[in-house]
């Protein structure tokens, strides 16, 4: 299968991109961890992540900020066009030791056409209300 | 003891080569859920006029964080032997001048941008710039981390 990738033409201001809902539960942080090579301790070992003064294990906020990528990555159908990606940690994401986990609901949008077919989005990735990315933006290569 | 404000400007040794392989990519791509064929297929991420497969856009901090971890051990952190768990990472910014494929092998030069104290806490800016063992810029990596307490000289 070959993504047919968006092109720059047919992209308009306000745009907005598919949205993307992600279940996380703490067998995807181990998974993470272990392809990353980012062991830090809280994100596995309650214990350790309460010492931290955080509730619980909390996922890495570079696995928050892969799965806002995504969005980007599946509506260019090119992980190569993604030319910047920036993102604040606003809020931790606690992942209880359950089946249900900690649900991500990442969304983009358009926010200006650039020159070299190039376009700025801006995402909004919340767990429940609360929004645990800030000033998530990306600029991306289109063709 | 407080954060040593020199630490700014210092810069680190560029880390030993790191030859990003195929199935490396897409481990890291299944553990994102990056389902992206470029990712997986060299036929598939030629298709899209690349020389083989490339990673995800957020896979550089495979090699950023290692070298990151070297200026937190730097004694001017203040912070010796400094628990990871006391280390949050604030914010992160990826500039790419090419994605990483496979084949690549990754160096990271490594400087700290900034320092700042706030609230107890040491405040650094660390940029990562990525480059093949040839030269090749791939991306610059802008790492904010806070290192919790180390400025009030608690002990860790």
């Amino acid at each position: 299968m070959t993504a047919s990738p968006v092109r720059f033409a047919d992209v308009a201001v306000d745009d907005d991109l598919p949205p993307l809902r992600v279940v996380l539960c703490r067998a995807d942080l181990v998974r993470y961890a272990g392809a990353s090579g980012d062991f830090n301790s809280i994100h596995w070992s309650d214990r350790v992540a309460r010492t931290a003064g955080l509730p619980g294990v909390v996922a890495h906020g570079m696995l928050t900020m892969a799965v806002a990528a995504r969005v980007l990555t599946e509506w260019t159908g090119d992980p190569g066009a993604v030319e910047e990606f920036g993102v604040r940690f606003a809020r931790p994401v606690v992942v209880p030791d359950d089946e249900e986990g900690a649900t991500l609901q990442a969304q983009g949008r358009v926010t200006e056409r650039l020159d070299g077919s190039r376009v700025r989005v801006v995402l909004d990735v919340r767990c429940g209300e609360e929004r645990v990315l800030g000033q998530a933006r990306a600029v991306l290569r289109l063709s | 003891m407080p954060v040593d404000t020199t630490l700014a400007g210092r810069s680190y040794p560029p880390t030993p080569p790191y030859h990003v392989g195929r199935e490396k990519i897409r481990e890291f791509a299944d553990a994102v859920g990056d389902t992206s064929p470029a990712c997986r297929d060299p036929e598939a991420a030629r298709l899209l006029g690349h020389p083989d497969v490339i990673a995800p856009p957020t896979f550089p901090i495979v090699v950023t964080l290692r070298a990151a971890e070297r200026v937190l051990a730097d004694p001017l952190v203040g912070a010796v032997g400094v628990e990871m768990s006391r280390v949050v990472h604030g914010d992160q910014r990826f500039t790419a001048t090419r994605p990483v494929r496979a084949g690549d092998q990754l160096v990271v030069d490594t400087t700290v941008d900034r320092v700042r104290e706030m609230a107890g806490n040491a405040i650094l800016t660390v940029r990562g710039e990525v480059r093949t063992t040839a030269g090749e810029h791939v991306c610059t990596s802008l790492s904010t981390l806070v290192v919790r307490g180390a400025a009030a000289g608690e002990k860790l």
